[in-house]
């Protein structure tokens, strides 16, 4: 796959492995894992990640990210987006922890003035046939890259949502309608196998001539 | 919780970055203690599963309510009373003799917060969401849920802001259980779509 998105973008990458199912396995594993997911909670319902968290979690390090459980990508995300939000500073973080302490990479999208119109109509109908479009932004998106340039067919129409490729990156949010739409697997992998529906907005597609 | 700094192996990395974050958003005023201990309460032990479960065992005891719940999942499911965060637009999808249903979200971890509580590891973690858009047949047998030959696989990407809910099939001999007793029957895994019932 040609392309350069983050490493969160998981979806047909291949070498994982087995799925480690854990038997009776508790909400949080540890203590530390508790007070991670307190942290953030608190931090959204006060508002102070004002939805960048997934993006600060998409901008760890590769490595970190692969090899860190989940709740270090929650903490390092919280963490991030308060420093970033200017309400802590990492000259802060540093002089609690008594060693430098890591927080994602800085955002590299240029900050959007003009978020676009919001709209809340459809252009597409159950059953159109579209393509997803091949791009790879420097910022948030939530197109993914195993269905970037692939073809498919609206099968449910979802209503309009903030695209989150604006909300992220701007001041000002912007709506548009969403889809699910059906990919089959010789599309996607070019071979046989059972369909995926992935949800999108209405900016990843391109109409296609029936 | 208290007995976390009073253990005896040695601490972590994370563990003192939790530390130093907790005490820099206490320094700061970022954390109401009394807003948010209630809510981590919540979501560790007040909602889970069950409450899945309840939705799926009514909709095999209710056509009225099947029907609803596969029209407006959100509003049937807040009939029983669950809704908010990671709930606020419900799709049920539904298993047939012809089709198995399967949710994964490939981009983060996204998951039906007020139906099935807070996702497994598993969900979370690469294996499972680079694999299951993939080659789903062969994972979801590699994990013990074997989809017979002919029946169809759709596997739904929670990528936006739909949240999933599986609606398997009812048990053959269940026919004289009441809906409590249909409820004790549907585990988690069977609402992702990783097992069978």
């Amino acid at each position: 796959m040609a392309n350069v998105d983050g490493v969160h973008d998981l979806g047909g990458l291949q070498g994982f492995g087995s799925v480690e199912v854990e038997p009776d396995e508790p909400v949080f594993h540890a203590g530390w894992e508790r007070r991670a997911f307190r942290l953030t909670i608190a931090s959204m319902i006060a508002g102070h990640l004002s939805g960048r968290f997934r993006h600060s979690i998409e901008r760890m390090d590769p490595v970190w990210y692969l090899e860190s459980p989940y709740y270090e990508h929650w903490l390092t995300a919280t963490a991030t987006g308060l420093v970033e939000a200017g309400l802590i500073s990492q000259a802060d973080l540093d002089a609690v922890l008594g060693v430098p302490y890591p927080i994602a990479r800085p955002i590299r999208a240029p900050r959007l003035t003009d978020p676009g119109e919001s709209r809340a109509d459809p252009r597409h109908s159950v059953g159109d046939r579209v393509r997803v479009r091949e791009w790879h932004p420097l910022g948030h998106t939530r197109a993914p890259r195993y269905v970037q340039g692939k073809l498919g067919s609206i099968v449910r129409s979802d209503g309009a949502f903030s695209l989150p490729d604006v909300e992220y990156h701007c001041d000002v949010k912007r709506d548009e309608p969403t889809y699910s739409v059906r990919f089959d697997a010789i599309e996607l992998w070019g071979e046989p196998g059972d369909p995926v529906h992935v949800d999108l907005w209405e900016s990843y597609l391109e109409g296609v001539e029936p | 919780m208290s007995d976390d700094h009073h253990h005896e192996r040695p601490r972590t990395p994370v563990e003192d970055r939790v530390d130093a974050l907790e005490a820099l958003m206490t320094e700061k005023g970022l954390l109401d203690p009394a807003a948010i201990d209630s809510v981590v309460e919540y979501y560790e032990h007040a909602v889970g599963p069950l409450n899945g479960a309840r939705v799926v065992a009514r909709a095999w005891s209710d056509p009225e309510y099947h029907d609803r719940l596969l029209a407006d999942g959100t509003s049937a499911i807040a009939e029983l009373g669950f809704g908010g965060p990671e709930g606020d637009h419900m799709v049920v999808v539904e298993n047939t003799e012809q089709v198995h249903n399967a949710v994964v979200c490939t981009l983060c971890s996204c998951y039906p917060w007020p139906v099935l509580g807070l996702p497994p590891n598993w969900y979370k973690n690469a294996p499972y969401r680079s694999r299951m858009v993939r080659e789903p047949r062969v994972l979801l047998a590699e994990m013990g849920c074997a989809v017979p030959e002919g029946v169809e696989i759709r596997v739904w990407d929670s990528s936006a802001e739909i949240r999933y809910l599986v609606l398997p099939l009812r048990p053959t001999g269940s026919e004289d259980l009441d809906e409590g007793e249909l409820a004790a029957l549907v585990s988690r895994d069977s609402m992702i779509g990783v097992a069978r019932l």
